[in-house]
């Protein structure tokens, strides 16, 4: 049986496994944040409700780089052994900010360069009996896609 | 901003960092009683107490100030307690200086001490969906050094910084550290070495990223009046202190964080938050990175020391690298940045360790530092951040 794909952690993403979008924060002014509870205040706003946005799904790596060992707890490694994980820091144009995720399966620090554009996706964190936890993580592009 | 009022500096002292997994209090009680019999202060003469605190030490640990004071042997004296990370030892320094000017007391000791676990620092136990802290390590595997690396590549990309240059950092800081009674690893490195460590985070190798270790550091701080009264006729004094937090919008990463701060509206400040950190203190100090005669800098990672070469004024952007690699960085240099050995040399023991780059300051400006001294040492800056934002920088003069 097909096991239920459930968010790592719930409010940070939205589940559109076609277009995924990570859940940010805009205040009155229109500035951005993530996440939208936890991601800092404009002191330049003007007090007012910080609306719930869905930030752009591409970006250009800022920098990136990788855990060659085993991440501790919180983190839930999803092979074993261990493979290392890769990291990347991503500039959202419209949003001006710089958000970090892990780099899908399949690619590593060498196989990325700062500027590369990369995709928003939602993709495995770690899996029990029952449930695929999931995460955004960033799919880099191919030339033309 | 005005000058600030100076204190003196009546005394320092430090336990050697290591390893050992012995109780905090021990490392910081023996680092407090070697800073008053330098200052020649006698315990009962202390009017506040200053604790950096630890968060890894379970409960007397965040209620350092008093914690020690037990241990020292309670005196009816004012005590404080502070925590702020990497940053908790300026902070416990901020608060004894503002005691003094304000009158409050006359003579202060501030401690810091901690004992760490092995490996990479971690986050509280417990689901904790609302802590950025616990979310970077659960969702994305982002442990400290990840963002380390971070910035190390970036400056790879921007400046063409190489890893042979984050080698040679931990090289100089190396061959610095060998000189220190108080420096965990006494080992002089070579580029070799560095490059046959492995990798824990690209670019970084082992050798390059700090270690967490034991040790504990402490300050004897007075008035001026205090000090002339007691014969201490030329101490080096606190001239500066800087607790600047970042400008709304920090644009570059930084940890804890998983994202930083949209510019998509309002323009980010000229000068971004580690270089907002340091014109604080020049400003607190009236001075300018001109009169630095050398400098403490947190090297969490080497790569990251070439970054504050050009947040403390320094070098200009991007041209770290160069200074690095003339050798000025280095003791007998123009501006020796680390004699103590740095970070490399010690690992970080977090509340004890901004209060040794201050003992490193007073020892180098009073001409008590043995092989790794200064020539002629005047004006010095140590310089580091708490993460969550928490700059801490300090000036002395002599």
């Amino acid at each position: 049986m097909a096991k239920t794909r459930v968010p790592a952690v719930d409010g940070l993403f939205t589940m559109d496994a076609a277009n995924p979008r990570l859940i940010g924060g805009k205040a009155p002014n229109g500035s951005y944040c993530f996440p939208k509870d936890l991601g800092g205040t404009d002191p330049y706003s003007p007090l007012g409700t910080i609306e719930a946005v869905e930030l752009s799904s591409r970006g250009r790596i800022w920098s990136y780089t990788n855990s060659c060992y085993p991440p501790p707890p919180p983190f839930i490694s999803r092979h074993e052994p261990f493979v290392p994980v890769t990291v990347a820091a991503v500039e959202l144009d419209l949003e001006k900010m710089v958000v970090l995720g892990q780099v899908v399966d399949g690619f590593t620090v060498d196989d990325l360069s700062v500027g590369m554009e990369v995709e928003l996706v939602l993709d495995t964190l770690y899996e029990d009996d029952e449930h695929e936890y999931l995460v955004w993580k960033w799919r880099p592009l191919a030339a033309g896609e | 901003m005005a000058k600030v009022e100076e204190v003196a500096i009546l005394g320092v002292g430090m336990h050697q960092w290591g390893k050992w997994g012995r109780n905090f209090v021990e490392y910081g009680v023996v680092a407090a009683r070697a800073a008053l019999a330098d200052a020649n202060v006698d315990w009962k003469d202390i009017g506040f107490v200053s604790g950096a605190n630890t968060v890894r030490c379970g409960y007397p640990g965040y209620v350092s100030g008093s914690t020690f004071a037990k241990a020292l042997g309670f005196t009816g004296c004012q005590v404080a307690s502070s925590y702020a990370a990497c940053a908790s030892g300026t902070t416990a320094l901020s608060v004894a200086r503002a005691q003094i000017l304000a009158g409050v007391c006359d003579v202060a000791l501030v401690v810091g001490a901690d004992t760490t676990p092995k490996g990479f620092l971690a986050p509280n136990a417990g689901d904790r969906h609302d802590d950025p802290d616990w979310l970077r390590f659960r969702l994305v595997g982002a442990t400290n050094p990840v963002y380390f690396a971070l910035h190390a590549r970036r400056r790879m990309a921007l400046y063409g910084a190489t890893k042979e240059d984050f080698a040679h950092v931990k090289v100089k800081n190396s061959r610095h550290g060998v000189h220190n009674p108080y420096a965990r690893f006494t080992k002089e490195y070579t580029v070799e070495d560095i490059e046959n460590s492995p990798t824990v985070s690209d670019p970084l190798r082992l050798l390059e990223i700090c270690a967490t270790s034991d040790g504990g550091a402490a300050i004897v701080v007075s008035s001026l009046e205090y000090a002339r009264a007691h014969g201490h006729t030329n101490p080096v004094r606190v001239a500066g202190i800087s607790l600047t937090t970042p400008t709304y919008p920090d644009t570059v990463l930084d940890l804890p964080y998983m994202a930083s701060d949209s510019a998509a509206i309002t323009a980010a400040p000229d000068d971004d938050f580690k270089v907002s950190i340091a014109k604080h203190v020049y400003e607190e100090a009236g001075v300018g990175p001109e009169d630095l005669s050398l400098a403490e800098v947190y090297d969490l990672s080497s790569a990251l020391e070439l970054d504050w070469y050009e947040h403390i004024g320094i070098a200009k952007k991007g041209e770290a690298e160069l200074l690095l690699r003339a050798g000025e960085t280095s003791i007998g240099g123009r501006i020796p940045v680390n004699p103590s050995g740095g970070l490399g040399a010690f690992g970080e023991a977090v509340p004890a360790q901004a209060i040794a780059q201050v003992c490193e300051m007073t020892w180098q400006l009073r001409g008590e530092a043995g092989k790794r001294q200064v020539e002629g040492a005047k004006v010095a800056l140590s310089i580091n951040q708490g993460l969550f934002g928490h700059g801490s920088s300090v000036i002395v003069k002599r």
